[in-house]
């Protein structure tokens, strides 16, 4: 029994060591594919290069500054030029970059194959979420921040993943070669995972390629990495690697939850349904710019309690919502919402924060509207 | 050489006795002044407050990321933080600073009487303070100063932009003037007005960096403005150059300001090198080591920042091919610049050094400097850059490049010209203490910004994951010695301008050139005879 406190205090001193340890980080990590672990490779060797030649050069500054000094009684000597030695610091260097070059044009070319994959992948950048789209698998989903403003704002103690944690992850099947085709909506992103050692930029009107294949299951984390605006540092991206059993599983259960949204489209909603829908749907897509309370940041982003627009006629509103506002930062949310979204975040807008219209719009009204729109 | 001096100017004393020949009285001599001592004065007292802004920007960054979380600004001020500390630190006080420093002492080392186009060069400083008056100005409109980044990609700067873009492309504009009409005059004095004697081959390396930098002024800065000029036509009369909506193309926006951009971060160290080049020499007593090679060095490196730039923009999607051209040439960058900081350390070699406090500066400049240089091979390859690239890493890499190098280079300068600039010397024990306050907070603030980057943080961010918390700690804590810092060279300048120990016509026993056969200070009109150069 006197062994316990001493096993409770050794765990408890590795906890706060081994904590202290990843805080203090002070490399790139290996990764988690070939490509990654080829591109660390690369990194060490050309940072060893450069450590051998600071000391060489660095040594030779210090050895004249302790005893070249005059206080030493140092004479100055007179050479001032030396063919030989000029030509043969100017080729050493050259012969190490032709060294170093070597493995670095491989990976290279190692990172452009992006031919024959199992698995395409299309990623999109928005202001400010991603959105990963199965090509041939009809399955689509937007990846939202999902550390809360509380946290962001020092209301609450922040979680581990803090600004690393997103509501739906991209789930990838380990052992397979991945392909992602990245672009943009809106502004230019980039798409960074560091375990992948992937990071390309996704660019509105073009498609970018890159590929990965990762060895272990696993949560691999990662951000964007192109300025994009306002929350341009609350925009992370999660992968999720599973087993090829459990990918297949969750493909499939996503699939079914695909079905399940169109058939909620035609369900009877109440109002209450729509508001507690509407809520969850206006924190994640709508808050970062209209803010919390509906209280915006004007004049950048109008608030939306007591506006013109969300005390309005319906249909202005619903309008608003689903095409955006061409050159303002205000999305057009009939491309990236369902239906039912639409719905519930435009009741919930229309009824939140002291806006009491009592009305509500039901899926079926923003099918009705697409549906003449087209 | 003196004897032609004292013909115009009764001695060594001060020449503004002189009534026709010295300053206009008020404020009338700055607004109007046409000599180049009096202009290259406003360029360093311009850029210091400009310094001094950009730094207080850059106070409030690090203040936001001393934690996680946000405490003291929003994202959105943020972003107009990162924008204006880059644009007023590159365009409003590296630059000038160096343009100021041409204006004092080319002149001066090249035996001129003043720059050849003194109208002009009147004309391209008062153009400074008002761009910068406009562009500080849009902090206080609606909406916002600039919030893209000072490198204001497209679509973010056009179709995403606050309205104030508007006001930052004049801006732009007015800047770019000014140092196309810098460039000018520095290239036609250099080129016409030097003494006799004074071959291309004899000139001070200050003179041959800066004549090289000015012609990469006149190349890049006109892309610049076509640069901001499409974003104007874009934003204003319709036109799609960066839109691929329209049929445009926003990765052409990054090849065009990097086409500007990367020779730009040329114009900010050719400068230092060259005045590192006379000062190493000065303080070791002994001739700067292989001085044609590092002319050579000088123009390969200017030749080759034409060809690199694209390594800004290895993760666009830039075809293999292409990628592998812009790494191999960047990498061959590595080259002269080893033979330059090789050429300053064999200049030390067996020297009879002493540390005043330009050298104190100019030592720290070259092994800084080549740490930068260091990271900058890193990020050369292009694989590695991948991880890389938008990371801390870079951040970490430019200002290891900027501070020590453009920033410690322009100290160095100054404390080295100081006492033939007033005629006093600085306190040297001051000095010595503004150098090692400046080297500890500038190495606490940037070093661990390498660690971080490298776990992972992106650049531009508001707000990190705890992971990153202790190493930002310790950068801010930097960054705001080193800030502080700058308040105590204020005062070291103003105490030497003040007064202080008589410099004597040449303080630096070591030193060489003709402006140590001037009295000190300078006189307001030098060089009115050539002097006769061996």
């Amino acid at each position: 029994m006197m062994q316990r406190p001493r096993i409770w205090v050794g765990l408890l001193l590795w906890a706060v060591f081994s904590q202290a340890q990843a805080a203090w980080t002070v490399n790139m990590a290996p990764g988690a594919t070939d490509v990654s672990r080829a591109v660390f490779d690369l990194h060490m060797i050309t940072f060893w290069i450069c450590v051998v030649i600071g000391v060489v050069v660095f040594g030779a500054m210090f050895w004249s500054m302790l005893i070249h000094r005059r206080s030493t009684g140092q004479q100055p000597a007179h050479f001032h030029e030396s063919t030989t030695v000029e030509v043969l610091w100017t080729l050493i260097p050259l012969v190490i970059l032709v060294v170093i070059a070597i493995p670095a044009t491989k990976t290279l070319i190692d990172i452009y194959d992006t031919t024959e994959s199992e698995l395409d992948i299309q990623i999109t950048g928005y202001q400010w979420k991603w959105h990963y789209k199965y090509l041939g698998q009809d399955v689509e989903f937007f990846s939202n921040l999902a550390t809360p403003q509380s946290q962001i704002h020092n209301q609450e103690p922040k979680s581990e993943n803090y600004l690393l944690e997103v509501d739906n992850p991209l789930v990838v099947p380990v052992g397979t070669k991945v392909r992602f085709l990245i672009t943009g909506a809106d502004v230019i992103h980039s798409w960074w995972v560091p375990a992948l050692a992937v990071k390309k930029d996704a660019i509105p009107g073009f498609v970018n390629e890159s590929w990965t294949r990762i060895d272990q299951p696993g949560v691999y984390r990662g951000q964007c990495t192109e300025l994009c605006g306002k929350d341009h540092g609350f925009m992370p991206i999660v992968v999720d690697a599973r087993s090829k059993e459990d990918f297949a599983k969750w493909l499939a259960a996503r699939k079914d939850e695909a079905l399940q949204l169109k058939e909620l489209t035609s369900k009877e909603w109440t109002r209450e349904e729509l508001m507690a829908r509407g809520e969850k749907t206006y924190q994640t897509t709508c808050a970062a710019c209209h803010q919390a309370e509906g209280q915006g940041l004007p004049p950048m982003f109008p608030a939306l309690k007591g506006s013109k627009i969300a005390t309005g006629p319906k249909e202005g509103h619903l309008g608003l919502v689903f095409n955006g506002k061409p050159g303002t930062a205000m999305a057009a949310f009939g491309k990236q919402l369902s239906e039912v979204d639409i719905a519930a975040v435009i009741t919930y807008e229309r009824n939140a924060w002291g806006n009491a219209m009592n009305d509500m719009v039901t899926p079926k009204d923003v099918l009705a509207f697409k549906q003449a729109q087209e | 050489m003196s004897a032609v001096i004292d013909s115009t100017h009764k001695g060594h004393g001060h020449a503004g006795h002189d009534h026709h020949h010295g300053p206009a009285k008020g404020l009338m001599r700055w607004v109007l002044t046409t000599n180049h001592k009096d202009i290259g004065t406003m360029y360093l007292w311009f850029s210091f407050a400009m310094f001094l802004l950009g730094g207080s920007f850059a106070m409030v960054i690090r203040a936001e990321l001393f934690q996680p979380g946000l405490q003291i600004v929003q994202p959105e001020f943020f972003n107009q933080m990162t924008t204006m500390h880059g644009l007023i630190m590159v365009f409003g006080a590296v630059m000038p600073a160096f343009v100021g420093l041409a204006n004092w002492m080319v002149p001066l080392m090249i035996g001129a009487p003043d720059m050849a186009l003194p109208r002009m060069n009147n004309f391209s400083f008062w153009l400074l303070p008002a761009a910068f008056a406009i562009m500080i100005s849009t902090l206080f409109s609606d909406g916002g100063g600039p919030n893209f980044g000072w490198t204001f990609y497209a679509p973010l700067s056009t179709t995403y932009a606050p309205e104030s873009v508007t006001y930052f492309i004049f801006a732009v504009h007015l800047m770019g003037i000014s140092s196309i009409m810098g460039g000018i005059n520095i290239i036609a004095t250099v080129l016409n007005l030097r003494a006799p004697g004074m071959t291309l081959m004899k000139m001070p390396l200050f003179v041959w960096t800066w004549l090289i930098t000015a012609f990469l002024l006149i190349a890049v800065m006109p892309v610049l403005a076509g640069c901001v000029t499409m974003m104007l036509m874009d934003i204003h009369f319709g036109t799609s150059f960066f839109s691929a909506a329209g049929g445009g193309d926003p990765v052409l926006f990054q090849h065009v300001f990097w086409f500007f951009g990367h020779p730009e971060v040329y114009i900010m160290i050719l400068p230092a090198f060259g005045a590192v080049s006379a000062i190493i020499p000065a303080f070791s007593r002994k001739p700067l080591f292989g001085y044609t090679s590092m002319v050579y060095a000088t123009s390969s490196i200017a030749f080759l920042s034409f060809i690199v730039w694209a390594h800004h923009m290895f993760v666009v999607g830039i075809p293999l091919v292409g990628e592998l051209f812009f790494m191999y040439a960047t990498m061959l960058i590595a080259v002269p610049t080893g033979v330059k900081v090789f050429n300053w350390a064999a200049t030390m070699w067996q020297g009879s050094l002493t540390f005043e406090t330009p050298m104190l500066f100019a030592v720290a400049f070259v092994i800084l400097f080549t740490i930068g240089g260091f990271s900058g091979l890193m990020l050369a390859m292009a694989p590695a850059d991948y991880q890389y690239q938008d990371t801390y890493f870079v951040v970490a890499h430019f200002h290891y490049v900027l501070v020590p190098g453009a920033i410690f280079g322009i100290f160095a300068s100054v404390y080295y010209w100081l006492p033939k600039w007033t005629g006093n010397m600085y306190d040297e024990t001051l000095g010595k203490l503004h150098f090692w306050l400046s080297f500890v907070g500038m190495n606490l603030a940037f070093f661990p910004m390498h660690f971080v980057g490298l776990a992972g943080m992106p650049r531009r961010i508001p707000d990190y994951n705890l992971q990153f918390a202790d190493f930002n700690m310790v950068s801010s804590i930097g960054a705001f010695m080193f800030g502080a810092t700058q308040l105590f060279f204020l005062f070291i300048v103003i105490k030497c301008i003040r007064g202080g120990k008589p410099a004597g016509d040449k303080p630096w026993d070591g030193a060489e050139g003709l402006e140590w056969t001037l009295p000190s200070p300078a006189p307001y009109h030098t060089f009115q005879t050539p002097p006769d150069v061996k």
